[in-house]
């Protein structure tokens, strides 16, 4: 083992936090209607997906070779700021999406975020057009569509067969069943991801000349790579959990069964024929399948538009935030400092937000902020009071444009911790009166 | 610009055959454990019959056996 310099240090270490955030967005993939349907306790769920996801790291030997599948041009002098910069992106997008409890593509995030600092630093002759088409945009669109059909038939087929049975005792068997194929998700989860991950950083190694070209990934990567997405997937990213098992359509247990299953199909037949779906488009197709495929069954397109929005943004929105870091990591060790320090501040503020109105296993299956309405209405006044927020961290900014839900906690952040002095201010105006009034009867 | 409309064709469906096709075995293993929903509390004939009870736990194996494929091309 040659000497690793700083740079590809910290290149490793984004890749492993990047693996993380894919870990606990993606827990809802695989265990969201497992959880609701009942079939699992929370904590147990995400415990199993997570060990799971660490089997599936090391199961399969084939090293992703090209972390990107084509899209950018690899070969021409990708520099590790190029990496960090797309791993930024990826993780600011992750985590902005998380806070909004909307599951979006991981992989896209990936994708965005090397475009963006691609175009950045080599030009767009380093990214491939055809294949930003091939692999994601024709993906996002088939994916859901492919995912809900089948499961739209499969749940009308099961409530026709099993209509005339005590549901008492098929729940228990459809719930059975839903544990297997969620295990199949996750364990398509880890192998798929976990080794995204480890391409990442074996192309970082490489780049660096720490290992030689064409090499397999050391070992220690492979471990390192397993357990930061399991310990991602255990950590369990509620809010997105709450949204795909709750938010979408209630779930009963043939219903999650049959999602479940059209979704293990769907990534397994994907991934198998050579046509690789996105693994949170299927899910999400698959539950909304399952919403339409029950007779009385209600699926809230409200929120299912946010998602279908959140995923539309995702490759936008990640290159965007690569591209800016890009453009500072360009400017020598200095840029790359400040862009690996703004995106610990932005982390550290999403983290914050997020603690405002937390979500976690003991109120993951409690109806979400969309179906609470007096909370639109409390927001609504608050912002109707409160005068716009001037200054906001280039994080949450980013957050704003993308959804309501995200759009909700920025405005209670801008409006706590941005605004003390405005609140203040007209919380000193108001009531003046009042006080006025008191105070000279006093 | 070439789409593989092949493959997406193909994906799609593989995907809805299998669905359809497991979550239909499996429901029919269900069916043969389970007992017929009654409106009467003491239903006595509701139990499955062995014949039943078989033929479910076969579809059961079934379902394991597209499991364990499944498992093969994670592994492959």
């Amino acid at each position: 083992m040659e000497h690793i310099t700083l740079l590809i240090g910290i290149v490793i270490v984004t890749a492993l936090v990047f693996d993380f955030t894919n870990g606990f967005h993606d827990t809802a993939n695989a265990m969201a209607t497992t959880i609701s349907t009942g079939a699992l306790g929370p904590r147990v769920a995400v415990a199993m997906s997570a060990v799971l996801n660490l089997v599936g790291a090391f199961l399969s030997v084939e090293v992703a070779k090209t972390i990107s599948g084509g899209i950018i041009d690899e070969g021409s002098g990708i520099q590790p700021e190029v990496i960090f910069a797309g791993l930024v992106g990826a993780i600011l997008w992750n985590l902005v999406t998380w806070l909004a409890g909307l599951p979006s593509s991981s992989s896209h995030a990936l994708f965005g975020g090397l475009i963006g600092a691609t175009v950045v630093s080599v030009g767009m002759d380093g990214v491939n057009g055809d294949a930003i088409v091939m692999k994601v945009l024709i993906p996002a669109v088939a994916a859901p569509v492919v995912a809900g059909i089948a499961t739209v038939a499969a749940t009308r087929l099961t409530y026709r067969l099993a209509n005339n049975r005590a549901a008492e005792d098929t729940a228990k068997g459809y719930r059975a069943g839903q544990i297997a194929s969620a295990a199949l998700v996750s364990l398509a989860h880890g192998t798929n991801d976990a080794q995204k991950t480890m391409g990442v950083i074996t192309l970082a190694l490489v780049t660096g000349g720490v290992i030689a070209p064409d090499s397999d990934p050391p070992m220690w990567v492979i471990v390192s790579a397993g357990l930061a997405i399991a310990l991602g997937t255990y950590l369990g990213g509620w809010r997105i959990i709450r949204t795909m098992g709750k938010g979408i359509t209630d779930i009963q247990p043939p219903q999650g069964f049959a999602a479940q299953t059209g979704a293990a199909t769907v990534i397994l037949a994907s991934s198998h024929i050579g046509f690789a779906l996105s693994t949170t488009q299927v899910c999400s197709g698959a539950v909304m399948g399952a919403g339409v495929g029950r007779k009385g069954g209600v699926v809230r397109w409200s929120t299912a538009g946010r998602m279908v929005a959140a995923w539309a943004l995702t490759l936008p929105a990640a290159g965007l935030v690569a591209a800016a870091a890009a453009l500072l990591a360009d400017q020598g060790n200095g840029g790359i400092a400040a862009v690996a320090v703004l995106a610990v501040l932005g982390c550290g503020v999403i983290w914050m937000l997020s603690r405002r109105k937390p979500v976690d296993a003991s109120n993951v299956n409690e109806p979400g902020a969309e179906s609470a309405e007096p909370v639109g209405v409390v927001t609504a006044a608050v912002r109707s009071v409160a005068p716009p927020p001037a200054g906001k961290t280039a994080s949450a900014a980013d957050g704003a444009d993308g959804t309501d839900a995200a759009d909700t906690s920025n405005a209670h952040a801008s409006n706590a911790s941005g605004s003390t002095s405005d609140k203040d201010a007209s919380s000193e105006s108001a009531p003046t009166p009042a006080t006025a009034g008191t105070g000279s009867t006093s | 610009m070439h789409i593989d409309w092949a493959a997406l064709g193909q994906v799609f469906g593989v995907s809805l055959a299998v669905t359809v096709g497991v979550v239909g075995v499996f429901t029919l293993g269900i069916i043969g454990t389970s007992r017929t929903a009654q409106p009467q509390p003491q239903a006595a004939a509701g139990g499955a019959s062995p014949v039943a009870r078989t033929g479910a736990y076969a579809c059961f194996a079934l379902c394991a056996a597209v499991v364990a494929y499944g498992i093969y091309l994670i592994v492959a």
